[in-house]
């Protein structure tokens, strides 16, 4: 972590830019996070380098985790190749020098927006979200004193009146991002912001997973193998979404799919969110619908 | 019905003790009196009225009874089933989750007891869901039910309190509390806010809810009526202090104080 | 015979506070006994406190001295002792106080109010409905008016409305303050079958009666409040 093993790193900033007391400051919040899996532990938030909001929680976690020896992914909306994924990226590639990857399999750090990959992680990688809103009780109690007693007292019959308010009004939970979870039996917690076709990932995940949220000023974490259980009612239970097609480009049928928009008269296709994924089956040879169909005319 | 008569028939056959035990109460702010020196036990079933004018001490005491304050002398004992608990040397966790568990508030403006944005069937489940209730189907029926127990149409379940009238939203606050049917409820004013004709069906709806359901109340107010109506004992505060306690009728029709016989005379009860 | 009620040198003087503290003298110095069975009606003229004694009996107004002894589940409790939550035991299975006016909340059905001290006692809605029926139409209440609230009837139907809540539970002491003032006479001659229904059943009854008539039907013996009074007075 000293400034001599990190060679390409740019030598005008500490290693990982911020400086090691505020790393100590931060990796003491992420400890006690660990400790207690699913609460919030306030943090003393620094302002860096990109505007609040734009993932600076995540990245202030990252910072605080990262070694030289790391390998880095960078995921937003489920993509390494989107604006706020690339800077991030070259941000820590400039400030540490570590290598960075695109593929799940190969990094070590993983910090995300969005998306849990849908490859499977293991007990040598770390995910670390960027939320902007930590508090899933926001939406129906403004009070942060409030809220916070309410953690305490486990009193979550308001989350469960949140997803009662969705089934009277539409027949079924509409909360389709953020969706609550309930970790180790204990806290309610957001995993903020991914859809909840990730939620069952979380439970009993391997990898470590840790919340940073900027300009919160929170952190939390689900450490691995902990049971994270998605709020329901037993006569509505949770699910995930589903399509009816595959994806367009690798066929692939299990994974989170974005539509997108291909011309002015209004054509569709269904694409998986996660391009490693998408990618990585591509080269296997897995191919979709479409070119399937082009294929065989 | 008669499972409520069955469970007040239980209820009396229990070894009689009381379900509220106050002693010596006082809250001071500063130099200032809140209230001090109350002293009562309140039983199961029975309702108690506080009644004063504006800074006699009422709402200080309900305050402290309630949980909400905590009191500079004295003890609050709560029996607990046969565990006698003094609510104010609880650890707040377990105060708090006692009074989920047991106690009702019944505040005198329903929007200080309703979420406003949150339909009519959710406000009255969020008790039941609170207690762990995790069936969609039954909150809901258990909410209709009360919705129809309080007067309250139950095809307006996903309307918000918001497009209720004041009357309705002060009914639905009262199926909010009672749906968990605790033993022990407390009223600030409950008719406070409302007009006469809507006070009176209201406070009948009390009188029958709590006898049906065996609760025990503490009703502040300073409307002697209500008092009359509603409750079977009644204490008149003054300067933080009660000065007579009775049989509510009997402080009512022979106060013995000077103050009680002013307060009585200068409204026709 | 059982003794029921008990009064001994029970006295009440009344001190308005706010009138200069001045001191109303109404009874001093009453005693007398009621067996099971009987009707006793206090006797005296207006202001001679009949209605006071009658109320210091129920626990409504407080003694200023003496002892006022109700047999409640086979023991003499003395009511004038007694704390509230005593008094309020006493009232719910042994003490009714039958008065000529209805004192209700406005806006409840006739037959709910009527019904409503035997659903306090425990009995089932349906038959408690059942009962509360029989006796409005046996006080000539007509059914058309059972589900309407009696705040629109007459002064009469509004009182026979009172004495079927007031009947519809008998209970081993009833004390009655003019029950049949301003009745005609076929509803009077009803309330007069009510009461010695009662005194069957073995209730202890004590009232005032304006009207004569029913006076010497009704009751079977008369206690003189004036001159008890007057005696003390003198």
């Amino acid at each position: 972590m000293s400034a001599d093993t990190a060679l390409c790193a740019d030598p005008n900033y500490n290693f990982a830019y911020i400086d090691e007391q505020t790393k100590r400051m931060i990796r003491r919040a992420l400890l006690k996070a660990v400790s207690i899996p699913g609460y919030q532990v306030p943090f003393g938030s620094r302002e860096m380098p990109l505007a609040r909001g734009w993932g600076t929680g995540g990245i202030q976690v990252t910072a605080a985790l990262i070694g030289p020896l790391d390998r880095l992914k960078v995921i937003d909306q489920g993509a390494d190749d989107t604006t706020n994924a690339v800077a991030i990226r070259s941000f820590f590639s400039r400030v540490t020098g570590v290598e960075t990857t695109q593929k799940v399999a190969e990094a070590t750090i993983i910090q995300t927006r969005h998306r849990i990959p849908e490859r499977p992680l293991t007990e040598d990688q770390i995910l670390v979200y960027q939320v902007p809103q930590p508090e899933p009780l926001r939406k129906l109690e403004p009070s942060e004193v409030e809220t916070r007693n309410m953690h305490a007292w486990e009193e979550y019959g308001l989350m469960q009146v949140r997803l009662y308010e969705d089934i009277a009004r539409f027949g079924h939970v509409a909360t389709t991002y953020s969706y609550p979870v309930m970790v180790n039996d204990r806290y309610v917690a957001s995993p903020t912001p991914i859809p909840k076709f990730d939620n069952p990932k979380m439970n009993m995940m391997p990898a470590l997973q840790l919340f940073g949220a900027g300009r919160e000023k929170r952190i939390y974490a689900i450490p691995p193998y902990t049971k994270v259980r998605s709020l329901d009612f037993d006569d509505h239970p949770f699910t995930v979404q589903s399509w009816t097609q595959p994806c367009t480009l690798c066929g692939a049928r299990d994974s989170y799919l974005d539509e997108v928009i291909v011309d002015d008269s209004g054509g569709r296709i269904f694409v998986c969110s996660d391009t490693d994924h998408c990618e990585g089956r591509r080269e296997l040879g897995h191919v979709g619908p479409a070119e399937d169909s082009e294929r065989s005319t | 019905m008669s499972a409520t008569i069955d469970d007040m028939r239980a209820r009396a056959a229990a070894p009689p003790a009381p379900i509220l035990q106050v002693e010596n109460v006082a809250r001071y702010y500063g130099e200032r009196v809140g209230c001090r020196d109350v002293a009562f036990d309140l039983w199961p079933g029975e309702v108690l009225g506080v009644v004063g004018e504006s800074g006699s001490g009422k709402s200080t005491l309900l305050r402290c009874l309630a949980g909400l304050d905590t009191p500079s002398a004295g003890h609050i004992r709560f029996d607990d089933d046969g565990v006698l608990l003094d609510i104010h040397a609880l650890p707040e966790p377990a105060r708090r989750a006692l009074m989920r568990r047991a106690w009702g508030i019944v505040h005198q403006n329903p929007r200080d007891g309703l979420r406003m944005d949150v339909s009519a069937g959710g406000n009255v489940g969020e008790r039941l869901m609170d207690r762990g209730a995790r069936h969609y189907g039954q909150i809901r029926a258990r909410a209709a039910d009360w919705l129809g127990r309080v007067e309250i149409d139950p095809a307006r379940i996903d309307d918000p309190p918001r497009r209720f009238s004041g009357g309705m939203q002060q009914r639905l606050q009262i199926a909010r509390v009672l749906v968990s049917e605790p033993r022990l409820v407390f009223m600030d004013e409950p008719t406070g806010g409302l007009d006469v004709s809507v006070q009176a069906k209201l406070l009948d709806l009390l009188r029958v809810l709590v006898r049906d359901l065996g609760i025990a109340a503490v009703i502040v107010t300073h409307d002697l009526a209500v008092a009359r109506l509603l409750t079977d004992r009644l204490m008149v505060m003054k300067d933080g202090r009660v000065i007579e306690q009775g049989l509510t009728d009997q402080v009512l029709d022979d106060p013995q104080q000077a103050y009680t016989q002013l307060l009585t005379s200068a409204v026709l009860v | 015979m059982t003794l029921m009620v008990r009064v001994t040198n029970v006295s009440k003087t009344f001190v308005l506070h706010n009138q200069d503290g001045v001191r109303l003298p109404i009874l001093s110095a009453i005693g007398f006994s009621v067996e099971a069975g009987e009707c006793v009606v206090l006797h005296g003229p207006s202001g001679a406190g009949k209605s006071t004694l009658l109320r210091l009996l129920y626990g409504n107004y407080k003694c200023t001295d003496g002892r006022i002894q109700i047999r409640h589940e086979g023991e003499m409790v003395d009511i004038a002792q007694a704390d509230a939550r005593r008094i309020l035991d006493i009232r719910r299975r042994t003490l009714s106080y039958v008065s000529q006016f209805l004192r209700v909340i406005p806006r409840v059905p006739t037959l709910d109010i009527v019904k409503e001290p035997l659903v306090t006692r425990g009995v089932p809605v349906a038959a408690a409905e059942a009962r509360a029926g029989a006796m409005l139409a046996r006080l000539n209440i007509p059914e058309r008016l059972w589900r309407l609230p009696p705040a629109t009837f007459s002064g009469g139907e509004q009182q026979r409305v009172n004495i079927a809540r007031s009947f519809i539970a008998i209970t081993p002491v009833m004390l009655l303050d003019e029950p049949t003032a301003s009745l005609d006479a076929r509803n009077r001659d009803i309330v007069i079958e009510l009461i010695e229904e009662a005194r069957m059943a073995g209730s202890a009854l004590i009232g005032i009666f304006h009207d004569e008539a029913v006076r010497e039907r009704a009751a079977s013996r008369r206690f003189d409040i004036h001159s008890t009074n007057a005696a003390e007075a003198a």
